[in-house]
């Protein structure tokens, strides 16, 4: 068995050490917002790989809302235009 | 009735520019026989793919878009999965999408103008306009519920 690390777990480390005008939330996160919705991108194409690319990091899964902030209509239509640029071979299913 | 379709096929890298020509050639013959149009056509060139196809690494890609009917692309559709050279290819109908999208962009700049209008504003943005300020309070985010998007 490893060794477990003396810090484990996420989260708490930041917002432990409240500075003022944080107090009123101590678990302060900075609001996320769609990315799709404030940069007014209404088409959200299978050919712009440029444009999908952020939202399948690494491992080249798709992003999930909870993390990218994305809505849900956007989200949607990322979805589909992610799994299109996959068939084409733009974009991979998976990464090692 | 016609719809607009948009077909994308990766041609082999082992295939030569003739072959590409040729198939697109085929491509065209197709449509105007089963009575489409050809609106666009793109070549992406050669490409690496994002994962290996079979043992190739690369492709050329095509795209072509196509107003015509159902049975056209099936057709296409079958032509293109017969042809060993042809290593991908997909069919897409994009006529709904791209009303969609208008309709969501002429809607957005209509509320945008008449907002301008009743702030007093001219219509249309002005160059040096839209800066964001330290004190814009769309950003803020002490009231974190209700927003709209």
């Amino acid at each position: 068995m490893p060794p477990r690390k003396p810090t484990g777990g996420r989260g708490r480390g930041a917002a432990a050490q409240g500075k003022d005008g944080q107090q009123r939330r101590p678990m302060f996160r900075r609001r996320k917002v769609c990315k799709f919705c404030s940069d007014k991108i209404d088409d959200i194409n299978y050919k712009d790989v440029k444009l999908l690319m952020p939202f399948v990091p690494e491992r080249a899964k798709i992003l999930p809302r909870r993390i990218s902030g994305t809505c849900a209509t956007h989200q949607r239509k990322l979805r589909t235009a992610i799994m299109r640029a996959r068939q084409l071979a733009l974009i991979p299913y998976t990464a090692e | 009735m016609n719809r607009k379709y948009e077909l994308v096929y990766v041609v082999s890298p082992d295939a030569s520019d003739d072959q590409v020509g040729a198939l697109h050639t085929q491509v065209e013959e197709t449509i105007a026989r089963m009575g489409g149009q050809l609106e666009k056509t793109e070549n992406w060139g050669r490409r690496k793919l994002a994962y290996e196809i079979g043992r190739h690494k690369e492709g050329t890609y095509v795209l072509e878009v196509i107003n015509g009917s159902g049975e056209l692309m099936k057709e296409l559709d079958r032509r293109l999965k017969v042809l060993d050279y042809v290593i991908r290819h997909l069919v897409v109908r994009v006529d709904e999408h791209e009303s969609v999208v208008d309709r969501t962009r002429t809607r957005r700049s209509e509320t945008s103008r008449r907002r301008r209008v009743a702030r007093g504003l001219p219509p249309e943005r002005q160059p040096g306009e839209g800066q964001r300020g330290d004190n814009d309070d769309d950003r803020d985010d002490r009231f974190d519920m209700g927003v709209e998007l």
